[in-house]
């Protein structure tokens, strides 16, 4: 009785009204990696990994020879950190008006007779301005002390024993983009399917689509495959360019293998179903929408899509366990950034028996005719 | 075996009586229309003939099958137009009549469908964008992808304008022409009258009225009158002197039964001998408008028949000329 033919006539017609409305193509494509593009850019400000550091350099010499600079070796020093991306502020600025107008609370004072005082081995301090909130400053702090040892040791021909390879101060923020890429998926997973099944069905419901519909050999089982598939393929179309956007805008490590390919294919036919029901069992559109945004919201924030649920508080930790989403993001997180199979194994299979319920339920509840 | 045979069929929802008892049959290649005010229950008969709603009692047989039932067989071989026809927003009519064609898994050329219901010219239109008498083409084309030898038509013309509305009687008397039987429900009772082999008047569930134009115009509609302009006295004065039935409607005209056609020499003759003024005279008898108004505002007594208050009656409504 299921005809393929028919179903693709239906996934046909339904994917060229999809394709020709500019609202649903924004929400379906565009915004995720909009998503992806704006908090990509919050939580990876620097993205080339350099703070800007203000430098005021008091000590003007004179210098008898260039090898007596040694306020300039060290501005130059701290250049060459990778940590820091220095600006020189003339002497003559008032330097904590000059870090205010440049909204900066990141600054550094070479003061004086520096380069005089260290020739000289006479104890000298360097001022470093900073907002202690601002983990930037803490970085700026440490790099100043870690360069004023090495400086330090040069001074008595000693050398560091314990050297340093600075590579762990991008980490922080490559994580974020990490796992920045399986929340959002799992958000456009359930935002497209979800909205455009809640709408769809009950308006076609208000306006007599279906009844109208019912009238042709199309059956129901195969009007609902055609838009689990239509929205299988947007969300694979989605992923694709939300990876693309992380991987070369943000640099994000991404691991891409078959085990994607059930949350890819679950996930829409589970949000799919779930839209269904939900506008098969409310009176009309104007309920169906409410009752859909009560449904989804939870969902959208609570279940890992922006920030990871380990730094929210145990009850909503709980509720998250409930939420069909979190097992999806859960798992692509599993998938993609840790490479953890037993446990995308265990969220497909919650994931699978969820789909599963929910469209047997939506199959079962959705008429036709009266 | 009748495409259409019903009986006693009712559907209630709450306390409304949708349809309360209606039987009918109709014969293959027949055009029978379905009249009746707002509210009479004619989309809900409808439904339950297509097998969309359920009646609650009743036997229902359509090309042989129970709607209910066997919907889905029967789909493939009947054409419905829906009251008040809706399609995908952002499909056009060429798209549609494809999909459809794909649906039944019939080869046709959409273009000669449109052609057809003139809506060629706007083949290509998203439907949003189609005016409401396009729209209203547009499932006329989509009725007939399957060509389906039995139409349900409801209101297949309302809000068309008269050009169009005549394109698709054209469309009609041609699939009549080719053997189709067609079911067809409309509020213009010219309509019913021009096209339909048989009318039925439906009112409150139930049908009142059930023939050719000319058989419910005879058994409803109150034979041929004589009418005069004249006064109240006038009227009293052909009252007394013949032994025809006369009515006054109050202002100044005198309607006279004429059980034969002599009956208005009488008439005349009293009128003239009353020495009164009196203006213009005619004869006239009931449309089909005029039974129908009487069928569905008069009050029915417990035999079905109306009791029409004739002496309430206001001049102009009855059509006739001045
Ligand atoms: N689903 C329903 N629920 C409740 N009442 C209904 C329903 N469908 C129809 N009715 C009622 O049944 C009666 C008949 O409605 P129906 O639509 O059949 O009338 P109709 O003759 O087609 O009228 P119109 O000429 O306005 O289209 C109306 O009083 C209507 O309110
Ligand atoms: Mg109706």
């Amino acid at each position: 009785m299921f005809s393929a033919k028919r179903t693709i006539s239906d996934l046909r017609v339904f994917s060229r009204g999809y394709l020709r409305n500019k609202f649903g193509l924004f929400f379906g494509l565009i915004f995720p990696v909009i998503l992806i593009l704006i908090f990509g850019a919050i939580f990876s400000g620097n993205s080339s990994g350099t703070i800007t550091v203000y430098v005021q350099n008091q000590d003007t010499g004179p210098f008898p020879t260039q090898s007596m600079d040694v306020a300039t070796s060290f501005i130059d020093a701290l250049n060459h950190t990778g940590t820091v991306n220095v600006q020189l502020v003339s002497p003559s600025e008032n330097f904590s008006r000059y870090l205010a107008d440049h909204s900066s609370s990141d600054g550094i004072i070479i003061p004086a007779n520096f380069s005089a005082d260290y020739l000289a081995s006479i104890p000298i301090n360097v001022t470093v301005y900073g907002n202690p909130s601002a983990s930037s400053s803490a970085i700026v702090s440490g790099t100043v002390i870690g360069l004023a040892n090495e400086f330090n040791l040069r001074r008595f021909n000693g050398s560091s024993i314990i050297g340093l390879t600075q590579t762990t101060v991008n980490t922080e923020q490559t994580k974020y983009v990490d796992f920045l890429i399986p929340g959002l998926v799992g958000f456009s997973i359930l935002v497209s399917p979800m909205f455009s099944l809640v709408n769809i069905s009950s308006e076609y419901k208000k306006i007599k689509l279906f009844k109208q519909l019912s009238l042709t050999p199309l059956t129901k089982m195969e009007w609902l495959a055609s838009k689990v598939l239509f929205y299988i393929v947007l969300s694979a179309v989605s992923f694709l360019l939300m990876v693309a956007v992380g991987v070369f805008a943000f640099g994000a490590h991404v691991t891409l293998t078959v085990w994607l390919i059930p949350f890819l294919i679950l996930g829409p036919m589970l949000f799919a179903s779930l839209g269904m029901l939900v506008g098969t069992v409310t009176k009309n559109p104007e309920t169906a929408g409410v009752v859909g945004n009560i449904v989804t919201f939870p969902m959208m924030f609570l279940s890992g899509t922006f920030f990871p649920i380990s730094i929210m508080p145990q009850y909503l930790q709980s509720i998250a366990h409930v939420l069909p989403l979190y097992y999806i993001i859960e798992g692509l997180n599993a998938v993609m950034v840790y490479a953890n199979y037993a446990q995308a194994l265990l969220d497909i299979a919650v994931v699978t028996v969820i789909t599963i319920v929910l469209f047997v339920a939506a199959a079962k509840v959705f008429k036709w005719r009266e | 075996m009748l495409p259409v045979e019903i009986s006693s069929v009712k559907k209630y929802y709450g306390d409304i009586k949708a349809v309360d008892g209606v039987s009918f049959t109709v014969e293959k290649g027949e055009v029978f229309g379905l009249l009746g005010p707002n509210g009479a229950g004619k989309t809900t008969l409808i439904e339950i003939l297509e097998g969309l709603r359920k009646r609650d009692e009743g036997t229902v047989k359509v090309l042989g099958l129970d709607p209910w039932e066997n919907g889905y067989e029967l789909h493939k071989k009947i054409g419905v137009i829906p009251q008040e026809f809706t399609f995908f927003e952002k499909a056009n009519p060429r798209e549609a009549v494809k999909y459809y064609a794909d649906l039944f898994g019939v080869r046709v050329d959409p273009d000669e469908i449109l052609k057809e219901v003139l809506l060629d010219d706007s083949a290509g239109v998203l439907f949003e964008n189609l005016s409401g008498g396009q729209k209203q083409k547009m499932g006329l084309a989509l009725s007939l992808v399957n060509s389906p030898e039995l139409l349900f038509l409801d209101e297949p013309t309302t809000g068309l304008d008269p050009n169009a509305r005549r394109a698709i009687w054209e469309v009609i008397r041609d699939l009549r022409s080719r053997g189709k039987t067609i079911i067809l429900t409309t509020h213009y009772l010219d309509e019913a009258q021009q096209l339909s082999d048989r009318v039925a008047i439906m009112n409150h569930g139930h049908i009142v009225a059930m023939g050719t134009s000319d058989q419910i115009i005879a058994e409803h509609g109150s034979g041929e009158r004589l009418e005069i302009h004249g006064t109240e006295k006038l009227a009293d004065h052909i009252k007394a002197n013949t032994e025809l039935k006369v009515d006054f409607d109050g202002k100044d005209l005198i309607s006279i039964q004429l059980n034969q056609k002599i009956d208005a020499l009488a008439a005349l003759a009293a009128a003239e001998q009353s020495g009164l003024d009196w203006g213009e005279i005619h004869t006239r008898r009931d449309s089909l408008d005029d039974v129908f108004v009487k069928l569905v505002s008069g009050i029915m007594d417990e035999h079905g028949e109306i009791k029409t208050e004739r002496n309430n009656r206001k001049p102009g409504n009855q059509g006739g000329s001045r």
